[in-house]
């Protein structure tokens, strides 16, 4: 009976890592194939690599692509560490009352779904575009703006903050710190390993947001990587070779963070629910 | 005599010395109270334009009608309309579909892994781990691509099937109503079982072994623990990843659009992905488009306030 659950269970769990795995490795394979390989179902590595590499460069912007979700996506992540960590820093360092009915009211904008909202966001966006083009429709300040600050992130360092030894705040004023000098100079230092795991999870979803630049994006230089691949998975006689090169290299970069950074990347989900 | 001066000199010092400090320190409050508004002043104005003012557009959008922005208040013929209209029809039961066999599908092989993960003596623990989280660093819109060459005619699903006896010719995964929607709902579990497996896994770290242990002496199988001993001790991050998990699904759209675009005909169209089409895609009706994305909102209340209930009921 014992060595029966356990045949089951390695059984189990090596067919769920298998599921989890293989089209990670067909991605891989697929890359050094040429399409016709793939459709075939060829399962070795082949030789096309380059070839496939070099048609995607030649045929595809997605140079352009890369510079865009990067600007966007470092810009979005710079933008949400500095404005949630200040929130969060205040809401639970400079408590009151007041302050806490209008975090709980923030923490409601959490449940808002995106679909709701897009629309008076494309709108109020398409208003601006004449007066102020940087962050009008069609620009990546408009992706920017409204995902830079989301009560998600200002939660989540709240709560991380709650573990922040209060003595040194009381220390940073009694050296002659002002308020604001506190945040910098001992807060933000402390607290290395909140804005790691914060920067990971937001450069995440900044890099693989799909919905909003959609929406707000549409000449296409100015497409992002997810608009990129959906729009060559549309194609309708795809050189698949080529897109899985494409997906490979917009994988890489949140895959490297996953795997430099297993640590924070857990801790910063885990931020997300303790206390 | 002189002990007694000395003791009264002290006595009044620091009771002045008192008086001075709470002085201070409520100008200090005071100080400070301003001072902390302005550290989350930003974020606060921030929200307020870019999710509680839409909210607020997109309600009063929801009683306007007509093509692009020739808006005009219509009443409730938006709201009426709902319910005469296939196309929301087809997306609301899609969506229904996703949400009431995905989630508990997803949380149940989560919570499997996540106990089967735990035990100590499993071998190659580390590995099985990362297998089963790496699904999480893909974005949605790159593994929604994959799923959909993955099922193609020709894909390598097919394929497998095909060579090992399954089946005696190719499935159409994505042209057929039903299987076009396991697909998604297979894309989705694959994707989010190893990122709520985690948390379920970090929350065992913190359940006291004694307790198995008393429960295996009282003759307890591991069927047993994990009912009454597991589940209840991880509701409350069962009730977190629940309500995380179903407000996303009701949110879902990269993957349709990916993977099926919504078809064939409509059978795989979600709530959001009407919403869009109706806003971006077909001639735009915006006002219509903010009635479709209220039904959203609303079940976003209605099912968090019940998972709420269950799991505070069970307590």
């Amino acid at each position: 009976m014992k060595t029966f659950k356990r045949i089951f269970i390695y059984t189990f769990l090596s067919l769920a890592a298998i599921v989890s795995i293989f089209p990670f490795l067909w991605m891989l394979v697929s890359i050094t194939n040429k399409s016709v390989d793939v459709t075939r179902g060829r399962l070795l590595p082949g030789t096309h690599l380059i070839e496939n590499m070099k048609t995607l460069f030649a045929t595809v912007d997605i140079v352009p692509a890369l510079i865009n979700s990067t600007i966007i996506a470092v810009i979005t992540t710079i933008l949400t560490l500095l404005l949630a960590s200040l929130a969060g820093y205040g809401f639970e360092i400079h408590r009151s009352r007041g302050k806490d009915i209008v975090f709980t009211v923030l923490l409601l904008s959490m449940m808002i779904p995106f679909a709701a909202i897009m629309v008076p966001l494309y709108r109020m966006f398409g208003s601006i575009s004449d007066t102020a083009p940087l962050i009008g429709i069609d620009s990546l300040g408009a992706v920017i703006l409204p995902t830079a600050t989301t009560a998600f992130f200002i939660f989540f360092f709240r709560q991380n903050t709650k573990m922040f030894p209060k003595d040194l705040v009381e220390a940073g004023r009694i050296d002659g710190l002002s308020e604001i000098g506190v945040f910098f100079r001992i807060y933000m230092p402390t607290m290395k390993t909140t804005y790691a795991a914060a920067a990971i999870i937001s450069f995440m979803n900044s890099w693989n947001n799909y919905l909003w630049p959609l929406v707000i994006l549409q000449s296409p230089e100015k497409r992002t990587i997810p608009l990129l691949i959906s729009n060559l998975g549309s194609s309708y006689s795809p050189d698949y070779g080529v897109i899985m090169s494409a997906i490979v290299i917009a994988t890489l970069p949140t895959a490297l963070v996953f795997f430099l950074m297993q640590k924070h990347f857990v801790a910063g989900m885990m931020g997300s629910v303790k206390g | 005599m002189s002990q007694h001066s000395t003791k009264k000199g002290e006595l009044d010092f620091p009771v002045r010395l008192r008086d001075k400090e709470t002085k201070r320190q409520k100008t200090g409050v005071y100080f400070k109270r301003k001072v902390g508004w302005l550290f989350v002043i930003v974020s606060i104005i921030a929200i307020t334009i870019f999710n509680f003012y839409p909210m607020v557009q997109a309600f009063l959008l929801s009683f306007q009608s007509g093509m692009g922005a020739n808006l005009e208040y219509v009443g409730f013929d938006n709201w009426r309309r709902l319910f005469g209209d296939p196309t929301f029809i087809a997306a609301l039961t899609n969506t229904s579909i996703y949400l009431l066999i995905q989630v508990p599908l997803m949380i149940v092989l989560a919570l499997f892994f996540s106990v089967l993960l735990n035990d100590p003596k499993l071998k190659f623990r580390g590995f099985f781990r990362i297998a089963i989280f790496l699904p999480c660093v893909t974005s949605l819109v790159a593994y929604s691509v994959v799923f959909k060459y993955l099922f193609g005619i020709d894909g390598i699903v097919n394929l497998f099937l095909l060579n090992f006896g399954f089946i005696s010719e190719t499935i159409n995964f994505l042209a057929d109503p039903v299987w076009a929607k396991v697909v998604i709902i297979l894309a989705i579990t694959w994707r989010w079982t190893g990122y709520n497996m985690i948390f379920y896994l970090a929350a065992l770290q913190n359940v006291d072994k004694s307790i198995y242990e008393a429960a295996r002496i009282d003759g307890a199988n591991s069927i047993q623990q994990f009912f009454q001993i597991t589940v209840p001790m991880l509701k409350p991050i069962i009730l977190f990843t629940s309500i995380t998990s179903t407000i996303g699904t009701l949110q879902i759209f990269d993957e349709i659009v990916n993977i099926t675009n919504g078809g064939p005909g409509n059978a795989t169209i979600s709530i959001s992905q009407y919403i869009y089409n109706l806003s971006f895609e077909y001639t735009p009706d915006f006002g219509y488009a903010s009635t479709v994305s209220y039904v959203i909102v609303i079940l976003v209340i209605i099912l968090s306030i019940i998972q709420f209930r269950v799991a505070g009921e069970k307590k």
